[in-house]
């Protein structure tokens, strides 16, 4: 099906994907939460007509449309580039992820652009009550927006509702409810979104702190402080319950990454939760190295979150690559052995189609059936190859669970000092908020570093690897437009920073 | 409702609907228009804030109709979106990079320590204006000249020309319909700009907009009548309906306009509409010819891509590998996509509806002088 494989060429279109999506990942995240930040400022403003509140809902927009437009133009990059870089994914599963995509432009972006221009220039122009119907309805375009592709992000990671079509050698959508509620769309799409209202709680955290100990818009600070707090505070909650859920979903759809993100080989009964430890990076799956060169344990906790059952066996990642037949369990070994008979199906199906040997065809699908769903790992050689980056994942992981554990101390200090009236005397931990924002960036791409390094080789789970997925482009035309989107992203970069220091430097009461 | 319709029915309703998306992104394109007279019409600091203003509120949906665009195609015609995006690679990405640039500059210009200056941002905007629009129209002409490409059994795309898809901007033909259309964004950029900004006080302003019409509509004369000519005379890439083999047909796109008349009326009524906006505007001291441009273009545009896509035509051919061309029916969605999509597509109404009433209360009173020089100046681009 593909006759050679370009590995340098597939590295740098992960590579710019990677970039691209990591680069949109600072400001999307800010979107949605700073949306609904802004609509809560605005309301209370509407509510209780105190002229405070809208000089503090039009603050936070001003960085708020800073924040929108280098989004903006990060995203229109990731939606073509699916096509532009990852054209062989495009043809075999745009039947299929086409639709969420252009869902999302016919019932998302439009509200977010059309009430985008109420909310900046409609103040004088609309009614107060549609202003900030306004400013509501770009809160809830943007999360409608981060809906629809985390359901066909979520589809990548579990392909549901769809069966293979030999005759035009693609992947065909069978069912849209599925696809739309499969449990990994709604898990991705609840842990996502709630993690940009807690990462735009953090951001006004850090921000009113920095005023606070400069004792500047001291009124402005406070308030903002509270809501921020509230709002960080339950995302914080809704972010742990969600991520518990997603794991959960990886223990059963992606066991892979799961083993990955806790660096299990060998799998085992009432597995152990990793609290701390130090990976060895140069264990190999079929060494006996040791994994770790420090461990800590929670005993029996990784059975109860993968499986909700203690003393539960959970798959290491040799037994996924090698098998387990006590525990019932197929390697990637034998899997490849099917995906390569799925493979040879699939050419000799063609052929006898080509020839008009009906009989010949009918056949060889029936063969084809039997093996289809390992059709992926027909691409691979060798089943070590179904491995993820084991510690880039296991440390991308704990890092944002342990950040994830930090937040909502963070806020709920917040909140306990601001009602006693105290914060502003609590230097240390105005520093700490002040920083705080930056540790959520952290946080925030070690989830995605996560969810999409951890389903490595895959594209499609089990369907379709990357190195198949990609273009038929030479790793010099890749390597080039890599650069440029380095370079223009980062020039883009460095000029908000600046204009939103410079903003949050003039701050509420203008210039 | 749709699932009972056949595939071929849905096929072309989707043909429909994105040519229709296509053309409407052809109107919006006024923005980009606007964007490359800016340094032309803008004399002062207050005219150029007008300018940037008056487009600043509608750039998003023009950007929107783009992104809308490329998910529609995907979802309706995935093997387009895999063989154009991922074949004429560097086309598409120069496109989007001018895009990109633009995003951030009406935010970015006016914002005090924004490290690459004003002159810079307005730059990118006339880029995004020119270069973007005239590659976006060189695209569409290969729908007509052909790109060069091949497909395998497996349906997965070679390019076989070095330059990834530049090699449309060096065909006459292509160019000329890019330029054409750069030369009639900028006609809608002034009509739209003579509608939307209150000239009271900027009289020369307004004199310098009224003649910008009528200018450029004169540029955009040549490359519509080489186009227009070009197409008429030309061989097309036709397929026969039982077989699916595709040939060279003589005067082929001539034959689509006289057997769908349908489609050579909305040509004609297009052109006549934007010849009258440009009337009405630039003789007549009248301000809407922005709705009979509009309108005239969004004509123009479904005449262009129904030609390209209905009467056994492909619309996206191989010039490498006849076969390997792409037509509506061999590089469409599944039966079941297409009605799942076309459900989807109910609510296209409702949001034109909301787009039309909140730029309704909104353009309500035109953007003036003092709005953009006033206390609220410091929210404005």
């Amino acid at each position: 099906m593909v006759e050679q494989i370009d590995l340098t060429m597939v590295n740098w279109a992960r590579a710019q994907f990677a970039l691209t999506a990591m680069y949109h990942w600072i400001f999307v995240p800010l979107t949605l939460g700073l949306s609904f930040l802004i609509a809560f400022f605005e309301s209370i403003y509407v509510k209780t007509e105190n002229e405070e509140w809208k000089k503090i809902a039009k603050f936070w927009m001003i960085l708020f449309g800073i924040n929108f437009a280098i989004g903006v133009a990060t995203g229109i990059i990731l939606e073509f580039e699916f096509g532009t870089n990852w054209s062989n994914y495009s043809w075999m599963v745009g039947d299929i992820f086409g639709a969420p995509l252009a869902v999302e432009g016919i019932a998302a972006f439009f509200l977010e652009a059309t009430f985008f221009a109420v909310m900046f220039f409609g103040w004088e122009r609309v009614s107060k009550k549609f202003h900030l119907f306004s400013t509501w309805m770009v809160a809830i375009g943007s999360n409608l927006s981060a809906l629809w592709i985390l359901v066909a992000n979520g589809w990548m990671q579990f392909p549901t509702g769809m069966a293979f079509n030999p005759d035009t050698a693609r992947f065909e959508m069978q069912d849209f409810w599925a696809v739309l509620f499969s449990p990994v769309a709604i898990s991705k799409f609840t842990h996502t979104t709630s993690s940009g209202f807690l990462l735009a709680s953090l951001f006004v955290i850090t921000i009113s702190s920095w005023y606070l100990l400069k004792g500047r818009h001291i009124q402005m600070a406070k308030k903002s402080i509270l809501v921020a707090a509230v709002f960080g505070l339950l995302a914080s909650a809704y972010v742990g319950f969600t991520g518990d859920e997603a794991a959960y979903n990886d223990a059963h759809k992606q066991p892979m990454k799961l083993a990955a993100f806790e660096g299990l080989y060998d799998g085992e009964k009432g597995a152990g939760l990793m609290a701390a430890g130090i990976i060895n990076n140069s264990k190999k799956v079929n060494d006996d190295q040791d994994a770790f060169h420090l461990e800590i344990r929670i005993p029996g906790l990784l059975s109860l979150l993968a499986n909700r059952k203690l003393g539960s066996f959970v798959p290491g990642i040799k037994d996924l690559v090698y098998g387990n037949e006590k525990e019932n369990i197929m390697g990637a070994s034998e899997k490849i052995k099917k995906g390569k008979a799925a493979l040879e199906q699939l050419a000799l199906y063609k052929k006898a189609k080509k020839s008009g040997d009906n009989a010949g065809a009918e056949a060889t699908l029936t063969v084809f059936n039997q093996n289809k769903d390992y059709l992926g790992f027909g691409y691979l050689n060798a089943p070590e190859e179904a491995v993820p980056p084991v510690p880039l994942v296991y440390y991308a992981f704990h890092i944002m669970v342990a950040l994830g554990g930090l937040f909502p101390i963070i806020f709920l200090l917040y909140l306990f000092f601001t009602l006693k009236g105290t914060i502003i005397h609590q230097k240390w931990l105005l520093a700490l908020g002040v920083i705080s924002v930056f540790l959520g960036f952290v946080a925030s791409q070690c989830g995605w570093i996560v969810a999409e390094v951890g389903r490595q080789p895959w594209a499609i789970q089990d369907l379709l690897p990357v190195t198949v997925a990609r273009s038929n482009l030479t790793a010099g035309t890749v390597q080039t437009t890599f650069f440029m989107f380095l370079a223009i992203f980062t020039l883009l970069l460095i000029a908000e920073i600046r204009i939103m220091l410079k903003q949050i430097q003039i701050g509420p009461e203008g210039k | 409702m749709f699932g009972n319709l056949d595939t071929t029915t849905l096929q072309q309703l989707w043909w429909i609907i994105d040519s229709l998306v296509g053309s409407l992104f052809l109107f919006l394109i006024f923005v980009q228009g606007g964007q490359t007279l800016l340094w032309q019409l803008g004399k002062t600091d207050v005219e150029k804030s007008l300018i940037i203003n008056s487009l600043g509120r509608k750039w998003e949906i023009t950007f929107t109709t783009l992104v809308l665009f490329g998910g529609a195609l995907f979802a309706a015609f995935p093997k387009f979106y895999a063989t154009s995006f991922g074949g004429a690679y560097w086309v598409w990405i120069l496109i989007l990079f001018t895009f990109i640039i633009q995003a951030v500059s009406y935010e970015f210009r006016k914002k005090p320590n924004n490290f690459l200056g004003e002159k810079v941002y307005e730059l990118f905007l006339f880029i995004n204006g020119s270069v973007g629009i005239l590659l976006i129209g060189a695209a569409v002409g290969t729908f007509f000249t052909g790109s060069n490409f091949v497909l395998n059994e497996y349906n997965l795309v070679t390019w076989t020309n070095p330059l990834r898809g530049l090699e449309a901007a060096f065909s006459l033909f292509n160019l000329s319909l890019g330029l054409f259309l750069v030369f009639n964004a900028r006609v809608l950029g002034a009509m739209y700009l003579l509608n939307n900004i209150d000239f009271t006080g900027h009289e020369d302003f307004e004199a310098r907009t009224r003649r910008s019409i009528l200018v450029n509509f004169l540029w955009s004369l040549p490359f519509l009548l080489y186009f227009v000519i070009s197409l008429v005379v030309m061989d097309g890439f036709g397929f026969d309906p039982k077989t699916g083999i595709v040939a060279m047909v003589s005067g082929k796109y001539l034959g689509n306009l006289l057997s769908m008349p349908l489609v050579l009326i909305l040509l004609l009524a297009g052109l006549v509409l934007v010849i009258w906006g440009v009337v009405t505007t630039g003789f007549r001291g009248k301000n809407n010819g922005i709705w009979f441009g509009g309108l005239g273009t969004v004509l123009v545009g479904l005449a262009v891509f129904f030609t390209a896509g209905f009467n056994n035509t492909a619309f996206y051919p191989s010039k490498a590998a006849l076969q390997s061309s792409l037509t509506i029916y061999n590089a469409s969605s599944s039966h079941y996509t297409l009605t799942a999509m076309s459900y989807v597509a109910l609510i296209v109404p409702v949001v034109l509806a909301y787009i039309a009433y909140v730029w309704y209360l909104m353009d309500a009173r035109k953007i003036s002088a003092v709005e953009v020089t006033g206390k609220q100046a410091d929210e404005m681009y």
